[in-house]
Formats: C-alpha cells, structure tokens, sequence
C-alpha cells in the first residue's frame, strides 16, 4: 500500500532509510538537537471557560443536516460521582472514510462536505453533547488498521492540564479486538472507552476518578 | 519489508520534562482533589489522530476580536495594555495561522460569567473575550486592559494573580495548549497555587515581560509573552538529499 507523497507529515520509509529512536540519520529531515525550547506550562481553564471557548457552531464536528449525522453524548463526574457542569469537552476525529480535515493526512485531507472533525461542548448539567459523523478505521502506521475512535480532551476547573482520552464504539467489535491502543489495555479497563449506541448516536460517560475511572492517555 | 514499501513515518511530538511542565492535581489547589485522575495515564504513541488537529484561523476572528477595550459602543475602563509575542515550537520554529483565544477579567477583577458575582464592578464595556491568530512568523498582538485581581474560596483570603487565560491549537492535537498569562512581580504569587503548581524551574515561562520599547506612547503599556507548544522529533519540510519533499 502506498501513500502519496504530498503530505507534510509524512515521508516513506524503506529497509536502508529507517529511523531508530534515537539515532537520527543524515538526510532523513531528522533533527540532529535536542528541542531548543521548553515549553510554556499549562494552567487549568478555571470557571470561566465559558467566556473564551463558547462557539455558537462549536457542538458541530459536522455541519447540521449531514447525512449520517450523530450525536456523541456523555456525562462527566468527578470522585463522589457528582456532575460536572463546567467543563469543556473537545474531540478530534477522521471522517466516515478514516480522513482527517488536515493537510497533514497523506491521503489527503477528508472530503466529506460539512465535516470538521472538530467539536467542542459545555457540560451543563454534566453533559457534553457533539454533532458528528462516525469515523472509519484509520491507519496505524505500521500497515494495520485502529477501530474508528475519537480523540477527546476535557477541560475543567480543577484540572491543571486537559485530560485525554478516546472514544470507541461498542458496534464495532470486531475491528476494537484489533485496535492496537484498546488491546493493549487490561479487559475491564477497555469498557470506560467503549461508547454504546442510542437512539440519536452513541453514549460514553467520562468518569474522571473512582472504579470505573476512565483510562487517561499522556501523548 | 520490501525495500520500497511505503509507511506512515509520522512526526512524534516531544513530551516536556515532568519538571517542566504543570501536573494535573497539585494539593494546595483543592477542586483537583476530586477531579484530576488517579490513575497513571496510560501512554499512547502519537498516530495519525494525534498528529493533525483541527485547523482553525482566520474564519474564526472577527475584526474587533484584537482590540478588547472596545465594546458595545464605548471604552473600556482600566489601564491600557498590548500584549505580544510569538508562538514557537519547542524547536524554535514559528507557529503560523494559529488560533489564539483569549478571556480575562476586567479592570476590577471581575469576569462578565453567571457564577462571578463577588462585590466588584462589571464595565459595561468590557467582555474579556479576545481571538487573534499568528501571522507568517507565529507574531500575535492584542490591545486590553490589564486584569485585576479578584478572590476566591481556595484557601482564606486567596487572591489570584492578575491573569490572561490563553487557548491554542497549533498544528497537531498533541500541541494543545490551555494557559494563563501573569504579570511580572506580582505580590500575589507567593499565596496562589494555580501560579505555583507550575514547577519552580518553567514558573518564569509563564509570566509576561514588560517592554518599553513597544508601549505606545500617550496610549498603552506594552507586555511581551511567547508561547512555546511541543515540537516534533523531526523537521516535516525538510527535503531529502535526493530533493523530494519528505
Ligand atoms: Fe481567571
């Protein structure tokens, strides 16, 4: 399988012309230095997120009307189990053929009309809620596929840092089994990112403490 | 593998250092307690989802989005400021077209929200909302006011530094950034442990400069803060020695 070669991300990679952590090669674009900047520390949004982060269009990773449309929805709650009304939920994800709207997909940016990839919502009450498109499968990077997923990040008061993590989908079960990242996660763990299908889309609660703390991802 | 066979040799965005970064829970800010995950995250190698992002700029700006003393017909009350700087990548390269969005309290530390009703004045013509986005060379610039400092129920008599909130994509979902901007020499530091549950070491990254050379005289203050979002293992422009684009 090839790609093509417009892509800013991207470059190909053969038996003589790997890259080995840590062992940049003359010609392969490889930094020779180490990052010559640290970077700026993060600081929670506080309560007043809202004033900055609130679009009118920002729950629409799709514009409204889409065929195939859905909605992604879940609750927030903290360690006592209580709601969390003020914090923001961002996603991030492929279209319905496995493209991101980035110019950075070596297949080339998605072409879904409408589609974003991108949605951001408020928790009132503790509820997000984002208008989207189910995602396709996307490549893995080493010639296999990931399960569709959604990458999310949450935002609140009390969080120094966003918090990440994805979203799977519980009708595709077959595909979640191969999905390097979901499989490399203990069995019970794997449930907390799995979101299950409801009348107008699919449902995963974010829990971010307790036994059925959702799994967090450093990238 | 066969020698030509194409695959995804994707950038991997580096990780700051634990001692340079904010961790998510710090004790002396309480609401973490209860919300900032126990757990260990688990790692997860940057793909294809990590390394692209929304791209957001210019059609989410408006024209008055860079001038914040200036709202619902009149000006804003407060000490006149413009804040500027550059968003750079840990590599040192600029960030260009990127999205900042920008909130803060007024003059009298009080944010236009339902939930800020501490006895301090509202200005009817300041809403603390500002969006800008970086030029070729990752430059922003914003006109405000500078903020005022306001209490809250962290601890008796807490007082948050003067502060920017700051939010910014960059390139990639791996670079998003949500921040705030402090005010050189605040006396407010020592008691506020949003300030200080940055590590001692990145504290300075985190505080504006003040710069003479670029106040306007007979008009405004000027402050300058760069922005530093993570870099990449690996320079994606560069060509090969063959002249391909990589
Ligand atoms: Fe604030």
């Amino acid at each position: 399988m090839g790609f093509e070669h417009d892509s800013p991300l991207v470059r190909d990679a053969d038996e003589t012309n790997e890259r080995r952590p840590g062992t940049p090669r003359r010609g392969t674009g490889f930094l020779d230095e180490p990052p010559t900047l640290r970077t700026t520390p993060s600081a929670t949004v506080g309560p007043y997120l809202a004033i900055g982060l609130t679009w009118p269009d920002g729950a629409d990773a799709v514009a409204p009307g889409t065929a195939g449309e859905v909605w992604l929805r879940g609750t927030v709650r903290d360690g006592n189990g209580d709601v969390v009304p003020d914090a923001v939920v961002e996603t991030w994800q492929a279209d319905p053929d496995g493209r991101f709207a980035h110019p950075g997909d070596p297949r080339g940016s998605a072409s879904t009309p409408g589609f974003r990839g991108f949605g951001r919502s408020a928790t009132p009450g503790g509820e997000f809620a984002v208008r989207t498109l189910k995602p396709g499968p996307v490549p893995d990077g080493e010639g296999g596929l990931q399960a569709p997923h959604v990458d999310v990040s949450v935002f609140a008061r009390g969080l120094l840092d966003r918090v990440v993590t994805r979203i799977y989908f519980a009708d595709e079960a077959e595909a979640n089994a191969a999905d390097p990242v979901l499989s490399a996660l203990p069995e019970d763990r794997r449930r907390t990112l799995v979101a299950r299908r409801t009348e107008d889309g699919y449902r995963l609660d974010i829990n971010l403490q307790g036994d059925a703390e959702t799994v967090f991802f450093a990238v | 593998m066969t020698g030509t066979t194409s695959r995804l040799v994707l950038p991997r965005y580096l990780r700051e250092e634990d001692g340079h970064r904010t961790p998510v829970a710090s004790d002396g800010y309480r609401s973490t307690a209860l919300r900032a995950p126990l757990r260990t995250p688990v790692d997860l190698p940057h793909r294809l989802t990590e390394v692209t992002g929304p791209v957001l700029g210019e059609d989410r700006v408006t024209p008055g989005d860079a001038d914040l003393t200036l709202r619902a017909g009149g000006e804003a009350q407060g000490q006149r400021i413009i804040v500027f700087g550059r968003v750079l990548d840990s590599g040192g390269r600029p960030v260009p077209g990127a999205l900042l969005e920008i909130w803060q309290a007024n003059a009298a530390g009080r944010y236009r929200h339902v939930v800020d009703n501490w006895p301090a004045p509202l200005d009817p013509h300041f809403d603390g909302l500002g969006r800008v986005v970086t030029d070729s060379l990752g430059r922003y610039e914003f006109t405000t006011i500078k903020p005022g400092a306001y209490p809250w129920g962290n601890h008796h008599n807490a007082w948050r530094p003067a502060h920017i909130h700051f939010s910014l994509f960059g390139q990639a979902f791996t670079q998003r950034l949500v921040t705030q901007m402090y005010f050189p020499d605040d006396p407010l530091f020592g008691q506020d442990p949003i300030f200080n549950a940055i590590p001692p070491a990145a504290r300075h990254r985190a505080v504006a400069g003040f710069d003479l050379g670029r106040t306007q005289p007979d008009w405004a203050l000027a402050f300058e803060w760069d922005i530093v979002l993570r870099g990449t293992d690996q320079t994606p422009f560069e060509t090969d020695d063959d002249g391909d684009v990589a």
